[in-house]
């Protein structure tokens, strides 16, 4: 829980990992992928800052005590969701599993929520995989990385048949919330890997599930915001865009800020860190304290105040996980800036 | 960025000129602003040699292969060399996209058989669809500081390119709008659709709307990447 200025905010981080990418985990002969992709890492990190940077040692393999420091003594965190992210073609046990996080989770029940994955390329005995780790962690969300390299092949799309099947399966056993990966960083060669057409058939395709589009699409913005405005169960996923820029090109995050509060209304909106790339600390204070410039170019953007803020920074997320907010961080419904309807736009 | 060479400085010149002709397709900048020429020279022998960098490892592997190989056409086109080279560096698909480039192949081929993996389609509407965007974009840019500065849609919806006051931005709206095929002359429409057709008034204050987001996403990228580049290299 977050207090400043006599307002509670509960904070769900919905978006965190536990990885390992240490050279010890690289697999031969891919060497040079996964030192590219945690150097790739390390170089967003650098857009935080600077008191928050690491040493890439550090930053390639914290340790648990860091995570719970950073997370939930220093970073204000509540509950912490973890994104398992498998990339198994570069690291020998995995970035962060299901397992690897699951870990933490059993240790720390009251504070961690696992989402497992799944990879529709890996057929039946992906899909066992897939319901035995639902079972075991009783996930209700599962990360997809549809850039992910799988074998020959270099990404998929959600609207795959056998993506399907694994989507279909997925609302059967409960796991409501689908995370799907549309941002940097890798890229499926020629296919755009921000293109999110096969999300928006996806959802209006399974209106039982929530899909949580991480990243907001970056650097497709504006495609995301356009396709999330005509589905009732899509949300922004909000990591990199205030690690990325809010503190490096503030400017620029008001902007994004701007359009997503316009376009996409601020009860769709989740906060997510993309720990250990960004510590939630300083994103979560300075979102608190962020208004919307009071800047000309800046007028026509919705404002978002306390009651915005507490639905990003946790109450959202509360709500697609079923997490029991405390009374004195709730809002009451209604309160707060309005969703953007067709008229609204019209007259914009 | 280091710039050596031993060669007549025209032509050294003369290659980054047409450097700035290259631009990253979906930052809609040109490579040369954006820094990524690492290296640019021209050797006693006529050659140029230009290295380009990009801010990640993982940067998209289809827009790379698009500087490179506009790099090279457009030193291609610089009178006075005798032979051009062009390395995309520090890349994860830097080994097939340069081979590629040099034997003049295309996208598909280029990536065939390589480790980094399979391409199944060429970019020539890829390269369309970000000129689209572009575009758009730079309608954003073009109308609305005339709407700030008091013209209402009516005006708006009324006005030919000619009605615009000349700016670097007006000027790269007509560019992008003749690449795309559509009319750019001063009677030709102000706002049109990607597809060249006029937008009504009616249709109008969505159609900025969905351009302000397109140039938002612009600022956005060319942000992030440019930071990344700073931190990679130390810029």
């Amino acid at each position: 829980m977050y207090e400043k200025d006599g307002e509670k905010y509960f904070i769900v981080d919905s978006h965190m990992h536990f990885w390992d990418a240490s050279p010890q985990n690289w697999v031969p002969g891919a060497e040079q992928y996964a030192k590219g992709w945690i150097e790739c890492f390390h170089a967003y990190q650098g857009l935080g800052p600077a008191d928050t940077h690491q040493p890439l040692e550090e930053f390639q393999h914290v340790s648990e005590e860091q995570l719970m420091r950073e997370e939930f003594e220093e970073g204000h965190v509540d509950v912490a969701i973890f994104q398992s992210t498998y990339l198994k073609e570069w690291y020998s046990n995995g970035f962060n599993t299901t397992e690897q996080n699951g870990y933490l989770a059993e240790k720390y029940p009251d504070k961690f929520i696992v989402n497992t994955r799944f990879d529709p390329r890996d057929g039946d005995a992906g899909m066992r995989e897939f319901e035995e780790n639902v079972r075991k962690y009783n996930a209700k969300g599962a990360k997809l990385y549809t850039a992910e390299w799988n074998g020959d092949s270099r990404g998929y799309k959600l609207t795959d048949p056998e993506a399907y099947r694994f989507l279909q399966r997925a609302e059967e056993l409960g796991v409501k919330n689908i995370h799907v990966h549309k941002g940097p960083t890798i890229w499926p060669l020629d296919k755009d890997a921000f293109d999110v057409s096969d999300v928006d058939h996806a959802a209006t395709d399974f209106q039982g599930l929530n899909f949580i589009v991480e990243h907001v699409g970056l650097p497709r913005i504006e495609d995301f915001c356009f396709m999330a405005t005509q589905e009732p169960n899509v949300y922004a996923g909000l990591s990199v865009v205030i690690g990325g820029l809010m503190h490096a090109r503030p400017k620029f995050f008001a902007k994004v800020m701007g359009e997503l509060l316009f376009w996409v209304g601020e009860d769709k909106m989740t906060f997510g860190s993309d720990y250990n790339i960004w510590t939630p600390k300083w994103q979560i204070e300075g979102l608190v304290d962020w208004t919307m410039p009071d800047d000309d170019q800046f007028a026509d953007y919705p404002r978002l105040d306390t009651n915005g803020k507490k639905k990003i920074l946790g109450l959202n997320a509360a709500k697609l996980y079923d997490i029991d907010v405390p009374a004195d961080c709730r809002i009451v419904e209604g309160e707060g800036a309005q969703l953007v309807d067709e008229r609204e736009v019209a007259q914009a | 960025m280091t710039v050596t060479s031993d060669a007549p400085a025209a032509l050294v010149a003369g290659a980054w000129e047409a450097l700035r002709t290259v631009r990253d397709p979906e930052l809609d900048a040109d490579v040369v602003s954006l820094d990524f020429v690492a290296e640019c020279s021209v050797t006693e022998d006529g050659v140029a040699h230009v290295r380009l960098r990009l801010p990640t490892y993982f940067c998209a592997p289809n827009f790379a292969f698009l500087m490179v190989a506009d790099a090279w056409d457009a030193l291609s086109q610089v009178e006075g060399l005798s032979d051009v080279d062009v390395t995309l560096i520090d890349h994860f698909a830097s080994d097939a996209i340069n081979a590629g480039v040099a034997a003049r192949a295309g996208f598909v081929s280029s990536m065939a058989g390589t480790e980094v993996g399979e391409a199944v389609e060429e970019l020539h509407d890829l390269r369309r669809s970000f000129t689209e965007r572009a575009m758009m974009a730079g309608t954003d840019l073009v109308v609305r500081p005339m709407m700030r500065a008091g013209a209402t849609p009516e005006q708006v919806a009324g006005m030919t390119l000619a009605d615009a006051p000349d700016s670097d931005d007006l000027r790269r709206l007509r560019a992008r709008r003749r690449e795309l095929g559509i009319p750019a002359d001063d009677d030709a429409p102000l706002v049109v659709d990607p597809v060249g057709r006029t937008v009504g008034l009616e249709a109008l204050p969505l159609h900025l709307r969905k351009a302000r987001s397109y140039q938002v996403g612009v600022d956005a990228n060319t942000s992030i990447c440019k930071g990344q580049l700073a931190v990679r290299y130390g810029l």
